[in-house]
């Protein structure tokens, strides 16, 4: 019987300064013959583990196709991830996983896609992305609509660059607390919907960040035409343990960590917004 | 025709079958009474068991009483079901120590201990199944809770007498014990009927050379049984069950709760299917080792709902809420089966005797502010 709470040692190869509370880690399991066999689907996260300290849930940023590498961006937030900061390459971090359900990427084949995010909300959906150029003629036109608070919160300054030269794709960003230098639009990220054109028979949406922004924007796309059936988004609850067991990433009916995170919308409409849910 | 599985044993000789137990390898645990309540002790001698006495249970309430009969099984319950033995209150997970590789974590799964039970009541047993499914038949296996419960031997009796608290027989619980025990008893007067319900049942059974079961001890049980049934007070109506109280989130009847309910966490505590963990680091002082703990948690705790930079649930109405669409709805979407088996014990044990079987048909009853909504949205043809 396979003990899906045994914890995997991971070597820090590169540490990534993000922002001043943000770093990216790329880490390589050291066992070869758990990285040999480690795969994973974008959207899917880890549970990370930091010896004595505890473990916390980040999802796996990197792109599927290179699984012996593992990308994890992770903010300080509490007590592991502090502890977390304070690695440096060369250094150990433990890796179980990886768990959940991921994007809907065979379902996107052929279809236009359009990816909604938010803030940090971004980075689950970045191995999605590179999945997707990697394969661009399987896809239809990609639109990658991302909001931040202010531009420091702007992460991978880098991909959204590269992303925007990739055929057929529009990368547009906001930012609704913008500073001199920022040339993009000033609003919240739904404001953007307006700027593009989205088929809404064939098009299929990915989107993560704040709820609040689902709950505003997902109404937006469904007045465009657009079906929840079509709408997909990543939602975060605290797990303790990633395998459905610990109870604590209920939402209504389901179990976050293991039906989730990332959900189709029209399944969870009923549960997003409720008061304690 | 008598049934094979049917065997009759004079009360008074129990301790064979704890004998023919320990013979076999069994640890043998039975109700206790100690500190005025029942807790489950390991016992070598039938004089260990609470004979003669009787729990009392109300909302809030739990009384040890003797009644001067020889009676062996007068209790039902205390406040323990089955749980502690197969998810433990508190469990290491892993053994993790600093090594050249960062570390080396070892799974500490627990050898499996070949552990009897005697006196578990036909609820516990049904939280037991309920505890299979979520430890064992889901997406993925609980090698712990498995390793305990491999070494598990049911003991169950029937119940010929009901609690207040009651209400087994309106969740299709008992008071017969279904399945998944391996012998059950039922107490007649001076002779306990012994019935198989599995393999290693049969095993201790043959080992005992029993007489088989009279027709008139089985039929006098039945009565017992059936009789115990229908005296139950409480009941829980399902039918509207899970939807409806989906629908009744913004009940009033909420506030009102939460407005007694003090968080303590006892519910969920003695409830024989909660499930909640939480997963706790115990380094040693030199940070050199870590053990990398399971404990059971509540979702009334104010971490339970905690995400980073905000509470899901930051109010005790949240939390009941939480706990009672969890048990008696949402469960039945994630397991396919409700979450409570009607052994009554959230409500004994509550300090303020919160009586679930009262907050239900409570919420399903349309308050009177979204009676005026509904009659509003009906009169505008909404």
């Amino acid at each position: 019987m396979v003990n899906p709470y045994l914890i995997h040692p991971a070597t820090i190869v590169e540490k990534i300064r993000e922002s001043d509370d943000i770093n990216t880690y790329r880490l390589q399991l050291v066992d070869e013959q758990v990285r040999a066999r480690f795969r994973f689907a974008a959207g899917q996260f880890n549970m990370v583990y930091l010896f004595g300290v505890g473990e916390v849930a980040i999802s796996i940023v990197s792109d599927p196709d290179e699984p012996a590498f593992l990308d994890h961006t992770i903010r300080i937030v509490g007590r592991v991830t502090k502890g977390i900061a304070e690695l440096k390459s060369g250094d150990v971090l433990g890796i179980r996983g990886p768990f959940g359900q991921g994007w809907p990427l065979d379902e996107a084949r052929g279809r236009p896609v359009v990816i909604v995010t938010g803030g940090l909300g971004c980075a689950p959906v970045v191995g999605a992305i590179e999945s997707i150029f990697r394969r661009r003629t399987h896809y239809g036109p990609v639109k990658i609509l991302h909001g931040v608070k202010t531009p420091h919160d702007l992460l991978y300054r880098e991909r959204f660059d590269a992303w925007r030269h990739v055929p057929d794709t529009e990368v547009l960003l906001t930012s609704d607390q913008p500073d001199k230098a920022w040339h993009h639009h000033v609003g919240v990220v739904t404001e953007l919907f307006e700027q593009v054109s989205i088929d809404p028979a064939t098009s299929i949406v990915l989107m993560c960040g704040p709820e609040i922004m689902m709950r505003l924007g997902v109404p937006i796309l469904m007045r465009r035409g657009i079906p929840a059936t079509a709408i997909y988004v990543s939602l975060e609850r605290h797990m303790e343990c990633g395998i459905g067991l610990c109870g604590h990433c209920q939402m209504g009916p389901y179990f976050l960590c293991k039906d989730g995170p990332v959900m189709r919308y029209d399944r969870v409409a009923q549960w997003l917004g409720r008061v304690g849910v | 025709m008598a049934d094979d599985n049917l065997r009759i044993l004079p009360a008074a000789h129990l301790q064979r079958l704890l004998d023919t137990l320990c013979v076999r390898g069994y640890r043998t645990v039975a109700p206790t009474a100690r500190d005025g309540a029942v807790v489950w002790e390991t016992i070598r001698s039938v004089a260990d068991l609470p004979i003669g006495w009787r729990d009392r249970q109300e909302p809030g309430c739990y009384r040890l009483e003797q009644t001067g009969a020889q009676e062996i099984f007068g209790i039902v319950h205390g406040p323990q079901s089955l749980k502690p033995f197969v998810f433990a209150p508190r469990e290491p997970l892993l053994q993790i120590e600093r090594s050249k590789d960062g570390f080396t974590a070892r799974s500490t799964v627990p050898p499996s201990e070949k552990v009897a039970v005697i006196g578990t009541r036909a609820c516990d047993l049904a939280g037991l199944v309920i505890q299979d499914r979520i430890f064992l038949k889901e997406t993925y296996q609980d090698s712990y809770y498995a390793a305990r419960r491999e070494g598990l031997f049911v003991v169950a009796v029937n119940c010929t007498r009901a609690l207040a608290t009651c209400f087994c027989s309106s969740m299709d619980t008992g008071p017969r014990a279904h399945n998944s025990f391996d012998l059950a008893l039922t107490e007649v007067d001076d002779q306990l009927l012994v019935e198989a319900g599995s393999i290693a049942g049969q095993e201790v059974l043959s080992d005992l050379f029993l007489p088989p079961a009279p027709e008139s001890l089985v039929a006098e049980a039945a009565k017992r049984i059936d009789a115990c049934a229908r005296s139950q007070v409480r009941r829980l109506e399902r039918s509207r069950l899970p939807s409806a109280l989906y629908d009744a989130h913004a009940h009033p009847r909420w506030d009102t709760v939460a407005g007694r309910c003090l968080a303590c966490t006892n519910c969920t505590m003695v409830c024989p299917t909660c499930f909640c963990h939480a997963v706790e680091e115990t380094p040693d002082l030199s940070q050199q080792q870590t053990t990398h703990v399971r404990l059971w948690d509540s979702c009334f705790t104010q971490e339970h709902g905690y995400i980073h930079g905000k509470n899901i649930r930051p109010t005790i109405k949240d939390r009941y809420r939480m706990w009672l669409t969890h048990k008696l709805a949402s469960w039945i979407d994630q397991f396919g089966i409700s979450g409570c088996v009607g052994c009554g014990r959230c409500i004994t044990w509550c300090p303020v005797g919160i009586d679930l079987t009262e907050e239900l048909p409570a919420l399903l009853t349309p308050s009177e502010q979204q009676s005026v909504i509904n009659r509003q949205q009906e009169a505008s043809g909404g």
